[in-house]
């Protein structure tokens, strides 16, 4: 056994010290997840500790799992070491995970973006010897605009859709996206919501998040019934049976990967808002150099160009293979791979 | 370029035809004039001269945007443009500036041949100085890569609606080559651009036949003809003038010296519309020996020789300076045929060879058409006038299946433009004993699905990476169709493909199932085998011959 603190498994992170693992992709005795996508957390652990905020998304996800919540920044001992969740600042209740052994410190960021949303618990550098980092946008090419430049585009969009008698429907992910996007927008109209993306966001407002009022799409819920209204759907649902009830609409994808014109194109879309919920190029680098870290390992995304401008820039630098959604080249996903649980949820919803 | 900036993300935000047609009827009704000149210009494919090569554009871009070159390459294999790259990785404009559209490309034109500094200077300039979108058309127009997601027949029926002239009067207005700098919008739209002596007619196009022959009704109503395999081309003999022009409207007049007797022979007042091929005396020589005079301005005498070209008539479009485009075809092909058979012998010029007869002797004949050197039927309406671009229903192209073969993956490599950051290009190789001997790349064919599929696949299956070249584990198998295959010594293989693409992926098959270098070698032989055969000479005949006949 490697005698450094985390070591690189085919299973995920691992930390033999504390006999854990940190968002392991095959079932472990004990696993540690920095969030609820289906990528980082999986089924079929038998002991789940995740914040407090993560929990009841992943316990209606996953179902009947032994979990335990632990407040943001709470040190909790675990064998031989001392562990904490802090703020990502990814989706609401999304951390990076903090292990100390004996003064040594790494950080595992799990997924995270540096802009406060003004809905996750915004992101917090932890300073540590050793970062763990993902580069989901590692390239200088991914440069976000603030989300107040955004949300006004996204305004004017709904507003212009609205007065030509059209319905909007704009694709997010149905955990942390679609919910910053209806925060993000002015009250212009009903919202109403695929049954994907209403199930979070019932939990997460239960829990006590501000989010604004949303209706299901039901039978009888179409564009007569709430003409100018914001539909939004898991992306999924683009371009389906489920979507033409809403009449003459324009469709669009809120997602960092619409930074780029030909996937945009290649999607069929008529507009493409770029919005991520992952950090980029300047949020990578600025949250790297806030962690004081001297050894950073990149792992999901653009891996292997970023470990080469991180080198160049004195630091120590490796790849960590994992299992995580949002491969460089996979651009559907942005590393949030719910397709399946969208599918099932249109299909569900064609049965409406 | 605001102005043109709008137009483009107009055109760039929706997918539907009507409203693109839309935006660029109002820009053409309302842009400065000389923009819209050049916008016609560019979305005709007549871009300026590129006053900045791609090496130069890619260091001066990775140093204004402070990033090391190796990382610029690294972004543009994901961007998969150079523009958009470019225009993504540059720091946020200094202050903004609004030139014309016609004032920055007559500025990049004088920039030609000048000195890398004050191109740099002049690039790094407008650089600092245009926002974002601006900037990606800037380097549209700089790259020379210029679309815009329009076709040529959108463009002239949008610029149609905006001066209320005819949609195909149109199209022959914009034949030819006149030059957007000297051009007033006013004078190309209703007089036509270029010099109208030698401006050739809008090209008539084919649809391909999907479904069986029967389906277009009696096949007397009907004119089959070889669909050859070479350059198709408008010869244009008027008084004062003497054109041949290239589908693509190039003017290749000069790179086919042999047909310079044309002129003096050709009654002046003469358009004919056929197919340029490389000639064997008797029959087309395959496509590889015409490839090798394009792109050639002056011909060496040994090529010549090796590779004559010769012109096989199709369509009589113009006769004693009388627009025949709207006589039906049956009239026309026969006065094509009495005009040439009034020429002198010798001359590289004949018609194509036609066939008249039921079903299931074209079909028969279509059966045949490889050993002609073709790759298969026309078939043309007898009543149909000579239609401006493709207007389905009166001709079909009615190709033979292609030959296939089953081959494994070796390398894959990620697509530009809309297939950017999707592995979309790949090596494929056969069997030769134990090895595998890469043959054909090949792009096309596959859904998106698919491709997005395959990537995921890729990004679990690398061994190794050679830039933006991925090794992969040869594990998936494709069925390659393609249209030709002859010998190549330039290739490890020994054999090059003519239009290779995918047909199928076939999960169901394994490695061990694909063809062999053995098998592909037979293919060849057998192809060139046919093409020793002399087949009699396309005869002039009148029509109509009889299908055995052509």
């Amino acid at each position: 056994m490697s005698a450094e603190l985390l070591s690189f498994t085919d299973r995920g992170i691992y930390c033999a010290e504390g006999g854990f693992y940190i968002d392991p992709w095959r079932p472990v005795d004990r696993a540690l997840i920095t969030h609820g996508h289906s990528d980082h957390a999986r089924w079929g652990h038998g002991h789940y500790l995740s914040t407090k905020q993560a929990l009841p998304v992943m316990r209606h996800r996953l179902g009947d799992i032994f979990a335990e919540g632990i407040a943001y920044g709470e040190p909790r001992q675990i064998g031989g070491v001392q562990v904490s969740f802090h703020p990502a600042g990814h989706v609401p209740g999304s951390a990076q995970i903090r292990v100390e052994r004996g003064g040594e410190v790494w950080v595992v960021s799990g997924d995270y973006k540096v802009e406060d949303d003004g809905l996750s618990e915004a992101f917090v550098p932890v300073p540590c010897h050793t970062f763990i980092t993902e580069c989901t946008f590692g390239l200088p090419l991914f440069r976000w605009q603030p989300q107040a430049v955004i949300a006004q585009q996204l305004a004017a969009w709904w507003v212009a859709n609205a007065a030509e008698g059209r319905s909007t429907i704009l694709a997010a992910y149905g955990l942390g996206k679609a919910q910053r996007l209806m925060t993000l927008l002015p009250d212009a109209g009903p919202i109403l919501t695929h049954g994907a993306v209403e199930e979070t966001t019932r939990i997460l407002r239960d829990q006590g998040y501000n989010l604004p009022p949303t209706i299901r799409v039901t039978a009888g819920v179409d564009a007569k019934s709430h003409p100018g209204a914001l539909i939004i759907a898991p992306p999924s649902a683009l371009g389906t049976p489920w979507a033409r009830r809403f009449g003459p609409s324009a469709e669009a994808f809120a997602s960092g990967w619409m930074a780029l014109r030909g996937i945009r194109r290649r999607r069929g879309l008529d507009t493409g808002f770029v919005i991520s919920d992952h950090a980029d190029w300047p949020g990578l680098n600025t949250a790297i150099r806030a962690t004081g870290a001297e050894r950073v390992f990149v792992t999901h995304g653009y891996t292997t160009p970023f470990r080469r401008w991180l080198e160049e820039q004195g630091y120590d630098a490796g790849i960590v293979q994992t299992e995580f959604g949002g491969d460089e080249a996979d651009t559907d996903t942005e590393a949030e791979p719910d397709s399946a649980a969208e599918s099932e949820a249109v299909v569900e919803s064609k049965l409406l | 370029m605001k102005r043109f900036a709008a137009l483009f993300n107009a055109l760039d935000a929706t997918t539907k035809t009507g409203e693109k047609t839309a935006a660029l009827t109002q820009y053409f009704r309302t842009a400065p004039e000389a923009d819209r000149v050049w916008t016609i210009a560019l979305l005709s494919g007549r871009r300026p001269k590129r006053a900045v090569n791609a090496t130069e554009l890619r260091t001066w871009a990775a140093e204004a945007a402070g990033v090391p070159l190796w990382l610029f390459e690294e972004s543009y294999n994901v961007a998969g443009d150079l523009a958009e790259t470019i225009a993504r990785l540059l720091p946020l404009p200094t202050h903004e500036t609004d030139p014309s559209l016609d004032a920055t490309i007559r500025a990049l034109i004088a920039l030609t041949g000048r000195h890398e500094a004050e191109r740099r200077a002049f690039v790094s300039a407008s650089w600092a100085a245009l926002g974002p979108d601006e900037r990606f058309l800037f380097n549209k127009l700089l790259t020379g890569g210029f679309r815009m997601g329009v076709s040529r027949g959108l463009m002239t029926r949008a610029l149609a609606q905006a001066t209320g002239v005819e949609e195909a009067v149109m199209a022959h207005r914009l034949m030819g080559d006149w030059d957007p700098a000297r051009t007033r919008f006013a004078d190309l739209t209703q007089e036509g651009g270029s010099e109208g002596a030698a401006r050739p007619y809008p090209f008539a196009l084919a649809s391909p036949l999907e479904a069986a022959p029967e389906s277009l009704g009696p096949a007397t109503d009907w004119l089959a003809e070889w669909k050859w395999d070479g350059i198709r081309g408008q010869i244009i003999a008027r008084s004062g003038a003497f054109a041949i022009w290239s589908r693509g409207e190039d003017l290749i007049t000069d790179r086919f010296p042999e047909f310079a007797p044309l002129q003096d022979h050709l009654p002046p007042g003469t358009v004919l519309d056929g197919e340029i091929v490389a000639w064997g005396g008797t029959a087309p020589l395959p496509f590889a020996d015409l490839q090798k005079r394009i792109g050639r301005k002056t011909v060496p005498k040994k090529l010549l020789a090796e590779a004559p070209g010769h012109f096989l008539a199709y369509d009589l479009l113009e006769s004693d300076g009388i627009d025949l485009r709207d006589t039906p075809l049956a009239q026309r092909r026969v006065r094509l045929e009495a005009l040439l058979a009034a020429l002198p012998p010798g001359l590289p010029l004949s018609p194509s060879p036609v066939a008249l007869g039921d079903w299931t002797a074209l079909t028969s004949l279509r059966a045949g058409a490889r050993d002609r050197m073709a790759e298969g039927l026309m078939l043309k309406r007898l009543s149909s006038p000579y239609h401006t671009g493709r207007k389905r229903g009166d001709w079909w192209k009615w190709k033979l299946d292609p030959f296939t073969v089953d081959a494994v993956m070796l390398y894959a490599q990620a697509g530009h433009g809309r297939r950017a950051n999707l592995f979309t290009d790949f090596t494929f190789a056969v069997r030769d004993g134990n090895d595998l001997v890469p043959f054909t790349k090949a792009y096309s064919g596959l859904t998106d699905a698919e491709f997005a599929e395959i990537t995921r696949w890729v990004g679990k299956h690398t061994l190794e990476r050679f830039g933006p070249v991925r090794r992969v584990v040869p594990e998936l198998v494709f069925e390659i169709g393609f249209e030709g295959i002859q010998a190549s010594p330039r290739h490890k293989s020994g054999i090059a493909l003519r239009f290779p693409r995918m047909l199928r992926w076939r999960q169901d098959k394994a490695v061990d199932e694909i063809d062999t270098l053995d098998g592909l070698r037979d293919l060849l032989r057998q192809v060139s085998g046919a093409a020793d055969v002399p087949a009699d000479e396309g005869r002039t005949g009148a029509l109509p011959p009889d299908p055995q006949d052509i």
